[in-house]
């Protein structure tokens, strides 16, 4: 005998509201008000973060020495994702893991204007700012190859 | 250390949507397995530690779904915990649970189903918030990030990521467990279509529904209870600095992780002191950066059951690859390799491998 | 095999909206404190255990995620997680995990930002999707039929129950971690907003945002770390599938059946002589009445008497919750844990202005929503 397997479709919906504290609040409201991308220097081990953070993970000591990173830096890896998903932005996006001018750390962002073709590691990117600006790290739309 | 022993193990069937079974019925299934194995019934356990992942599972407090399934019912009395994360690192609790001389056996229990919810959004909820979510990567857009790296660094090359992808799908084909059976062509696997480059749709793990069992126990249980004990010899666990931090180019976690199982076990010259490996590799790349950090180079010795690249449940698949390298230890494995003394299984967790933990095993 | 202690413990001060920090940073913030009792840096620390409520905040790996703010960078890294048994969870993994040997000084951390999510939304996602879900409302309904139950049975009155209330919340101005730090009368609790018969505003437990951090060390450490360490003696818990409808509401079984185990085990027959001090995870009043019942300090019905007595106030026999309680502070995450380390606290002689004398035995408790419940025992004395 077999019996008809019966399926519930469901989904959870919690809202969220993330602080982002004080350090990553001075991050983003430079990228709102001035369109600067800012780091943090560990006093003990010298490594910038950028994005900031307020402790460094392996001194575990305060960082306190801001410091204006980029905006251009080093593609380090770079990816199209051809598959869909609801957390893309849009369709077949581009990822890439970008140091930045002045970063010992490596951080995410979208790039655009490009293709598959075109991409190298190692290339210089440059930020392309979004005109209405929130305080996120969507104020930045996009990297693109520099010139 | 006192040594502890693997005295029982279960898996049920891995398949893309087991839809016939709740997660709760994979628990039970894979339960009642190990305890015929071990030839024990459920009041021979005193306590159990399952894994499970809340986001996975669609469910706050995932693990009381599960606590019934697994024997935590209330007339059992038995004490139970629950780690999130990979199911080997479960394994590592319930180990230290023996070692504390608060028990004599415990069940370890690891469930997930891929299919019931959206391992894009899941993964995505990974990133940071603040920081990284926006922008919309998950799970394979990240290890494709790391895999560009990897390959240029260490200049692998296609085919190299191919012939993984072929002989784990081969040695999937022999395994009644696995979720894919059908072997590959080198052919096929070059011609597969990009997924997130360079990452090819053969170079990634099946989304799988599964569950996994092991029991462990002390030793003076086991040398009387077992009619096949294997025994832990070595164990380590390591987690990493976060993605932008690493180099993606290696698995310093990894690394350190196999350092400490190698010493407690003894171990100085892996490829020859270890007969069989078998490691979670969600991507084939994955399989050449952590064959280099576990300094071991026999290929054809690693991942006999077919891998992750044959079935992949997350939560599960350090359970699995523990699992499977006992079966081989015990001389039933599907694809049993001759004179099998030592086995060394890999359990990983995060993206791109933030954590892992690395078990040495005897017969 | 080895014994193992409470060598040092460290929290946020604990508050309704920590704006300031992130949830790493908050974490970083309770590990600092931790490490600085206990004299010790990152580098002394061999493993880290963390764990939290995943949906509270929104994030998946927690221990992962978090990692440069929990010390985890290149150590064993693990998330223990049983909801509202998280915090007490973490304490018996912290005991387990170095009484194995495997290791020796190990930093356990629980945390939560209830600020930053709809808790009661997330809450009711832990009851089966196709049954309870689309009839249950998050925690207090829960509680509020234990309550009614209990009242029905014994006679018990709201006013009992606020008599409870008052004593946490008068407990609470003296720590300084202490989210809700106001004392309150008998006539507020009993006037404040109803929320679920009979469960009105103040008798149930604040959202809080925080952290704790408390450090295990084995015998082969915790005497050269602390000179008092607070020696773990034993614990048990009860975790089984909470089918709603068949919750037996007298008396709360999980913890009758894990305080009479671990009892037997530690050869305890007198609780109320015997122990010395206990801080108990009671998120709403009727829980400081009936479940010290469940502990076996009164008679069925008869735990009223004690909290009117003074017998469990601050320069009582047998004082409980001399933090706030759960009344004044609650974290979920980090609840259970904080049990322990106020224990813990007692028996160093490092409660501050709460500090009470002679804290031979200390007893903790956890529970979450699914009628689970952790006991630990700890003592001055190292075990034999």
């Amino acid at each position: 005998m077999t019996t008809e397997i019966l399926t519930h479709p469901s989904r959870i919906k919690v809202p969220y509201t993330w602080s982002a504290g004080e350090t990553l609040s001075r991050f983003f409201k430079a990228l709102r008000d001035e369109q600067k991308i800012l780091g943090i220097r560990c006093p003990r081990c010298q490594k910038v973060y950028a994005p900031p953070k307020k402790t460094c993970g392996t001194c575990f000591v305060e960082c306190s020495e801001w410091l204006e990173v980029g905006p251009s830096g080093t593609l380090l890896s770079f990816t199209q994702a051809s598959y869909v998903s609801p957390a893309h932005r849009s369709s077949k996006p581009f990822f890439g893991l970008i140091r930045l001018d002045g970063a010992d750390t490596a951080f995410f962002h979208l790039l655009g204007e490009t293709n598959l073709q075109s991409l190298k590691i190692g290339i210089k990117v440059s930020p392309v700012f979004a005109e209405k600006r929130t305080g996120s790290i969507l104020d930045i739309l996009y990297f693109r190859a520099a010139n | 250390m006192e040594p502890v022993a693997i005295i029982g193990v279960g898996q049920t069937v891995f398949g893309s949507n087991r839809k016939d079974q709740t997660y709760a019925d994979l628990v039970y299934e894979a339960t009642t397995a190990a305890l015929a194995d071990a030839e024990l019934t459920i009041d021979h356990i005193d306590n159990i530690v399952t894994a499970s992942n809340d986001f996975f599972d669609g469910r706050t407090i995932s693990s009381m779904a599960v606590g019934d399934a697994c024997g935590a019912a209330f007339g059992n009395g038995k004490s139970i915990s629950t780690v999130e994360g990979d199911g080997s690192f479960a394994a590592l609790y319930g180990f230290s649970r023996i070692l504390s001389g608060s028990y004599e056996t415990t069940l370890v229990i690891a469930h997930s189903k891929s299919s019931e919810g959206d391992l894009r959004l899941l993964t995505n909820a990974f990133f940071d918030p603040l920081t990284e979510r926006s922008l919309g990567l998950d799970w394979v857009s990240a290890a494709a990030l790391q895999a560009r790296v990897f390959l240029k660094e260490k200049n692998i090359s296609n085919i190299q990521c191919g012939n993984v992808v072929v002989k784990n799908r081969a040695s999937g084909a022999k395994n009644p467990k696995a979720h894919v059976r059908k072997p590959l062509t080198i052919d096929e696997a070059l011609r597969s279509p990009l997924l997130s480059a360079p990452l090819k749709e053969t170079d990634v793990c099946p989304s799988s529904d599964g569950a996994a069992a092991l029991i462990l126990a002390k030793e003076s249980f086991a040398r009387k209870k077992s009619p096949h004990p294997i025994w832990i010899r070595g164990m380590g666990l390591c987690a990493d600095a976060p993605f932008g931090e690493r180099n993606l180019a290696e698995s310093k976690a990894l690394r350190l992780a196999a350092q400490k199982a190698y010493q407690m076990a003894g171990i100085d010259q892996p490829t020859k002191q270890i007969d069989v490996v078998e490691l979670s590799e969600q991507f084939s790349y994955q399989e050449l950066l952590w064959m280099e950090e576990l300094n071991y180079q026999n290929s054809s010795r690693v991942n006999l059951s077919g891998g992750c690249l044959s079935a992949h449940a997350w939560i599960v698949s350090g359970l699995a690859r523990m699992i499977e390298a006992s079966l081989q230890l015990r001389g039933q494995a599907s694809n049993q390799a001759a004179n099998v003394k030592r086995a060394l299984a890999h359990g990983q967790y995060g993206l791109c491998g933030q954590s892992h933990s690395v078990w040495v095993l005897e017969n | 095999m080895k014994r193992t202690a409470i060598v040092g413990c460290g929290q946020t001060d604990h508050n309704g909206n920590r704006f300031d920090v992130t949830g790493v940073e908050l974490i970083q913030e309770a590990v600092s404190r931790a490490l600085q009792d206990a004299e010790l840096t990152l580098d002394d620390i061999d493993g880290v255990v963390i764990g939290n409520m995943d949906h509270f905040e929104g994030i998946n790996g927690v221990e992962l995620w978090s990692i440069s703010g929990n010390g985890g960078i290149l150590k064993p890294t693990i998330k223990l997680t049983t909801g509202g048994t998280t915090g007490s969870t973490l304490a018996i993994g912290g005991y387990h995990l170095t009484a194995s040997g495997l290791f020796n000084k190990l930093l356990v951390i629980g945390w939560e930002k209830n600020s930053e999510s709809d808790t009661t939304g997330a809450i009711t996602t832990a009851f089966d999707p196709v049954w309870d879900r689309l009839v249950f409302a998050g925690a207090i309904s829960g509680l509020a039929v234990e309550a009614s139950a209990y009242m029905r049975k014994f006679g018990v009155t709201e006013k009992d129950a606020a008599r409870a209330v008052v004593r946490d919340r008068k407990h609470a101005v003296k720590n300084p971690h202490a989210h809700l730090r106001r004392e309150v009368t008998l006539d507020e609790v009993l006037r404040a907003p109803l929320l679920s018969d009979p469960i009105k505003a103040l008798d149930i437990c604040p959202r809080t945002d925080g952290a704790c951090a408390v450090i295990f060390a084995n015998e082969d450490y915790a005497e050269k770390i602390c000179p008092k360490p607070a020696w773990v003696l034993g614990a048990a818990n009860r975790h089984p599938y909470a089918y709603l409808g068949d919750v037996e509401w007298y008396p709360l079984k999980s913890l009758d059946l894990a305080a009479k185990e671990l009892y037997a085990k530690l050869g305890i027959k007198e609780p109320l002589k015997e122990i010395n001090l206990m801080e108990l995870y009671t998120p709403y009043s009727f829980a400081n009445l009936s479940w010290i019942e469940a502990l076996g300090l009164a008679k069925p019905g008869e735990g009223a008497k004690l909290i009117w007595d003074g017998v469990t106030d601050a320069g009582g026999a047998l004082p409980i919750n001399l933090s706030g309680g759960v009344l004044s502070t609650n974290p979920i995450g980090a609840t259970g844990l904080i049990r322990a380390a106020e224990c813990a606290h007692q028996i160093m002689g490092r409660a501050g202005e709460r500090q009470a004398e002679g804290v031979k035995k200390a007893l903790s408790t956890g529970f979450g929503g699914c009628f689970w419940s952790d006991i630990l025992i700890y003592g001055s004395e190292k075990p034999s």
